[in-house]
């Protein structure tokens, strides 16, 4: 058995030790501290936290995107837009503005939570869809952008007749569908979904969530996913990365993050949804509440929160490692009961499931293919 | 199989499968038609038309339970809790208190025994005022305390019983100081300082982080059993409904669809649009892909789809579903779905399909 998904290629994004602070630096908010992510060709990757845990900042600094008084203040974010020439391989954080320029939305696109504020209310969505194309393609020809925008509509489940609508006009799930529609219409490398349904229902969201796996599949693109909804990921993601008050806590395939997470903190938010299931029983959630990021805990930031704080906890943050039990790294986690001792709390030792995950429900086929 | 009672995961032994409690507060064919006017281009206001957010809802709320109205956005669920709060006035039907029609209640009687509990504490809260002031304020208007030694005593009484202790530390607090969670702690607070009997929590947990929504839902489960209050929980979460709830009642563009005991209504759904609901649910432990039967949106409210307002989206529509409006239909004990398929003289299924997977 290897150790990741078999629809997994090369990397083609690679974030290591970023570091964003807000404010001046005297009382700077470390609001994303020493994070190590990867994203591979193909792959969807699930950042999961509570709000306030990082995981936008993370991808607007990643991007670029970042506003003042965001600040990024070490690490490397490195891009590759082809795995058989490293040459090619750019550092996002180095990266000059004609570089950026030429990255954004050609290789890296993202779809934002409020697709209301994100397209322009006066344009209808013709002119939104053929003025993205036109301004990244400026050898196509006008017919051939209008031909292109209604293939994209096409694609995301939207009749073309809709083109002419402007976006008040369209319904919560349709202006998304808009978004993503835009997202791919040059075809990138890596989309970024920031939230993208949470203002949807559940049926919105979910016919959404199998449009853009089977997209997924159909063109080969990445998909970096950023949600609270912990639950939601289980269904779609192939790797999960959970994130609190800045730091990553633990990053597994999805089947075995679901089946034997290791970290206290992602066990508690696995006990903290409902079951459609079985019987009912009481069930607690997370004691307390997220820490403020002006004055965090020193230490392991979850420790005023974990029901098995030890002295250690309270000194310092656990380094991020493969736990005792990993075959060969193909799962991390920071804390200090997987320092390999015997006895861990059961919470945390759960045995793994047999073979490399159970694929995500969401997924129809596997193995992406370079358009 | 649980009773009618539902095994409620906090309050079994409260709960039981001991006969209905009394019932506190009821609507009868609640409807509400909101009148809207659109303005043209050229800033000309259009036509008056009517809107049906809300028709012929019937919901019974007991001591000691907790009703859950479930539903998309659009489907009236707001409405009803809006109207059972007296914000809204019904354009038809009524609503019961202790058995006496709501108009005959002074208003401040009615909210003295019915309070409602908003979904996003960030905006029910007042930014300028501490916690303290929230609580004291209705303990006053309700004439729960007026000395100030006794007003001192009943807000901390009652940071107690939303488990915001040591009372000391969160009594001078603003709304800014204080988390999501607590927040919602407080407006629950506030809402318990009239004394009533009757809690109406609309999305009470939706805008809070999830390791914490848990909290306020045993929180309420817990004044549910200790207090025997009467709760009436309204979610787009079938999931946390199935969780707390005893009995569940599921709404769709303003109607019922279904409705009857939490498990009963989760574990065997009846109606099309319910099983569609469960199957969009997301559920990690799914491990088949789901066939999502039935998509698309909520129909425009103005002009509602004649018969069941659910047949453009249902896969199984007969031709009687586009004409006639659905019966409530007994498919279990207590049980209720308002749909053709489970009619005898219509229904071509008679056994009940398993959660989430609509007969073929």
């Amino acid at each position: 058995m290897t150790a990741p998904p078999a629809a997994v290629g090369p990397p083609v994004l690679e974030i290591s030790g970023l570091c964003v602070e807000y404010g001046p630096a005297h009382h700077a908010v470390r609001a994303v501290i020493d994070v190590d992510l990867v994203l591979h060709r193909g792959e969807v990757v699930g950042l999961a936290g509570e709000s306030g845990s990082g995981k936008s900042t993370l991808a607007y600094a990643a991007t670029r995107l970042l506003r003042p008084p965001g600040v990024i203040t070490g690490g490397s974010v490195l891009f590759h837009p082809d795995a058989g020439q490293p040459e090619l391989t750019i550092d996002l954080l180095d990266a000059g503005i004609t570089e950026l320029r030429r990255l954004r939305w050609r290789e890296l696109a993202i779809v934002l939570q409020s697709a209301m504020n994100a397209l322009n209310p006066v344009l209808s969505v013709e002119a939104q869809l053929t003025d993205t194309l036109a301004a990244h393609l400026p050898d196509s020809t006008r017919a051939g952008r209008r031909e292109r925008a209604a293939e994209l509509l096409r694609m995301v489940g939207i009749s073309p007749h809709r083109l002419h609508s402007y976006p008040h006009e369209l319904s919560g799930g349709m202006r998304q569908r808009v978004m993503i529609a835009m997202a791919l219409a040059l075809e990138p490398q890596l989309v970024i979904m920031d939230e993208p349904t949470t203002a949807l229902d559940v049926v919105t969201q979910r016919e959404i969530l199998q449009q853009v796996i089977e997209l997924r599949d159909r063109l080969g693109f990445s998909v970096l996913f950023i949600t609270h909804d912990l639950s939601l990921l289980l269904e779609m993601a192939d790797t999960i990365a959970i994130m609190y008050a800045g730091r990553l806590m633990e990053t597994a395939a999805a089947g075995r993050l679901f089946a034997a997470p290791r970290h206290p903190y992602t066990a508690g938010l696995l006990a903290s949804f409902p079951s459609l299931h079985g019987e009912r029983h009481v069930m607690t959630g997370i004691p307390g509440s997220p820490p403020d990021l002006r004055n965090p805990p020193p230490g392991c930031p979850f420790h005023p929160r974990c029901g098995f704080a030890e002295p250690r906890c309270r000194q310092s943050m656990p380094p991020l490692g493969p736990p005792p039990d990993a075959r060969a790294g193909d799962r991390l986690v920071a804390c200090w009961l997987q320092d390999g001792r015997e006895d861990r709390p059961p919470e945390v030792s759960r045995p793994e499931p047999p073979g490399t995950s159970t694929r995500p429900a969401l997924r129809v086929i596997t193995g992406p293919v370079q358009p | 199989m649980n009773g009618p009672a539902g095994n409620s995961p906090a309050g079994a032994t409260l709960n039981g499968d001991r006969p209905a409690s009394p019932s506190v507060l009821a609507a009868q064919d609640l409807t509400k038609h909101f009148h809207v006017r659109e303005r043209g281009l050229r800033g000309s206001w259009g036509p008056r038309r009517v809107l049906h957010a809300a028709e012929d809802v019937n919901l019974e709320l007991r001591a000691g339970r907790v009703s859950a109205v479930v539903g998309e956005s659009g489907s009236g669920k707001t409405t009803v809790a809006r109207m059972l709060a007296c914000l809204e006035r019904p354009t038809s039907g009524q609503i019961l208190l202790d058995g006496r029609p709501a108009g005959r209640h002074h208003l401040r009687g009615y909210r003295q025994r019915v309070q409602i509990v908003f979904q996003d504490p960030f905006a029910s809260l007042n930014p300028v005022h501490d916690v303290h002031y929230h609580l004291s304020r209705p303990l006053r208007i309700h004439r729960q305390a007026r000395r100030r030694s006794a007003v001192d005593q009943a807000v901390e009484a009652l940071l107690a019983r939303v488990k915001l202790q040591p009372a000391s530390e969160f009594i001078h607090k603003l709304p800014h100081e204080l988390s999501g969670g607590q927040r919602q702690r407080v407006a629950i607070a506030r809402a318990l300082a009239a004394g009533p009997g009757v809690l109406l929590a609309d999305e009470p947990v939706s805008m809070l982080d999830v390791s914490i929504r848990l909290g306020i839902l045993n929180l309420l489960g817990d004044l549910r059993d200790t207090e025997g209050m009467a709760i009436l929980y309204v979610t787009h979460d079938i999931a946390s409904a199935r969780y707390f709830a005893d009995t569940v009642t599921v709404m769709y563009a303003g109607r019922v669809v279904e409705s009857g005991p939490a498990l009963e209504v989760t574990d065997h759904p009846s109606h099309p649009y319910t099983q569609l609901l469960l199957s969009a649910a997301p559920d990690p432990e799914r491990t088949a892909p789901v066939t999502i039967s039935g998509g698309g949106a909520i129909p425009n409210l103005v002009k509602p789809p004649a018969g069941c307002r659910f047949h453009p989206r249902c896969p199984l529509a007969m031709p009687v579903c586009l004409t006639q409006r659905p019966p409530d239909v007994p498919v279990g004990l207590g049980h209720v779905a308002a749909c053709w398929l489970r009619h005898p003289d219509h229904g071509p299924v008679s056994a009940q399909p398993p959660a989430g997977q609509p007969p073929a």
